[in-house]
């Protein structure tokens, strides 16, 4: 339990997805502007991750890795420079299938996270998600943990950030760093502060 | 010179400056700052996503009348995966140590917002041709911001350029120190907010 509990920690603080690594930047760029949307595409990030890290872990285990075809009578097959297009492909799959479900079941979810679910099959922090688990060799546990933790983390970057860009608008920015500008200057402080959380072990 | 008309010179000029991917359009910086530690990592970078875009960029260019508009999004993907497969693969076999240490992001060229965003509004639309040099503009254009940041990160964060050292031993002796924060991920992102800032300045554009 311990090990879980360290593992997401270190997901959510420590080596948080975005501020550590760079990934999902593009649409925390361009969503961050406001707070509720934020939210929205945040909650979708954590659901999406959740679900595609042990299916891509599965994917990996099961068919891509070097004689993972055992099971099918090909031991000698190692289909792992497939990874990159079985993943995406994975990803993109998932996501229609995540929005078919919402729509049937949970109308009111749908609605409100059903624009943001398409944005995300191209967010790079999904694809990096799963590539980290197969270069960390995590377990199914692990890596589901790592796919909460990761999305948890990413949805607790843009949340900020977009509180941030709310009071910014009564300060006076320079016109020219209005925008992106002032935008990666409060990402990289931000990155500071969660960097203080280096220091914990649980 | 039928070869460079004045639209596709535009195509390839623009991105490179007045509407630049990285500071204008705002794209593809996922994968743009973990690999701008060093010199050689951005560098081999940025070759590579200017290979994997110049070549996405004609293949879509040229398929774009027989795909479906309904399964787009699919064909482009698969199209880039399979680049980016190959350049995987040329990484691994020749620069073995190059490919461990950009580790998942020569993967995430898959998701770089600007291969996708200019197969879908410029190949989509245009001939071959004009894409190719579109495709090989926004990668320059793409490749120069990258190579900037990592210029000033090498520089500040290890006083070196490209692995030699630049800050004579004299300023360390005097007790100049490598500024650590650099090496660290804000430094990027205090650095690209820097370039843009500077970029802007220069070509005078304002975002409200």
């Amino acid at each position: 339990m311990e090990h879980y509990l360290s593992l997401i920690t270190k997901a959510v603080f420590v080596e948080n997805i975005l501020l550590a690594y760079f990934l999902g930047m593009c649409s925390f760029l361009a969503i961050s502007k406001k707070v509720d949307t934020s939210i929205g595409l945040g909650f979708a990030v954590i659901f999406v991750l959740t679900i595609t890290a042990p299916t891509n872990w599965a994917m990996n285990k099961y068919f891509l890795q070097d004689g993972a075809l055992a099971w099918a009578g090909f031991p000698d097959v190692n289909l792992s420079f497939l990874n990159f297009i079985v993943f995406i492909s994975v990803i993109a799959a998932m996501v229609q299938l995540v929005e078919m479900i919402l729509d049937k079941f949970s109308p009111t979810l749908y609605q409100s996270l059903g624009i943001f679910l398409p944005l995300i099959a191209v967010n790079c922090s999904i694809l990096g998600g799963s590539l980290f688990l197969v270069e960390r060799e995590y377990t199914l546990l692990e890596s589901t943990v790592f796919g909460f933790g990761s999305g948890l983390g990413w949805l607790l970057a843009i949340v900020s950030m977009a509180s941030i860009r709310y009071r910014l608008r009564y300060s006076n920015v320079p016109s020219h760093l209005r925008g992106v500008g002032i935008t990666m200057l409060l990402t990289g402080l931000l990155s500071i502060a969660f960097m203080s959380f280096g220091g914990i072990q649980l | 010179m039928a070869l460079l008309d004045k639209k596709s010179k535009k195509a390839f000029s623009d991105p490179l400056m007045s509407n630049n991917p990285i500071s204008l359009q705002v794209l593809g910086i996922c994968s743009a700052l973990a690999v701008t530690v060093k010199m050689d990592t951005a560098v081999v970078m940025s070759l590579a996503v200017i290979f994997v875009l110049a070549v996405s960029n004609t293949v879509i260019a040229l398929l774009r009348k027989m795909i479906p508009g309904k399964v787009r999004i699919i064909v482009q993907l698969s199209v880039i995966a399979s680049m980016v497969v190959f350049i995987d693969l040329v990484l691994k076999a020749y620069f073995y140590d190059m490919s461990k240490q950009l580790s998942v992001f020569v993967g995430l060229i898959i998701t770089n917002c600007i291969i996708m965003g200019r197969a879908e509004a410029f190949a989509m639309q245009n001939g071959p041709w004009r894409s190719l040099l579109d495709g090989i503009g926004n990668g320059i254009g793409y490749g120069g911001i990258l190579i900037g940041v990592a210029f000033f990160r090498e520089l500040l964060g290890s006083g070196t350029f490209y692995g030699i050292q630049i800050i004579p031993d004299s300023f360390y002796a005097a007790g100049y120190q490598n500024m650590g924060l650099m090496v660290l991920s804000p430094g990027a992102f205090i650095i690209l907010g820097l370039i843009v800032w500077a970029q802007r300045l220069i070509a005078n554009i304002e975002e409200e």
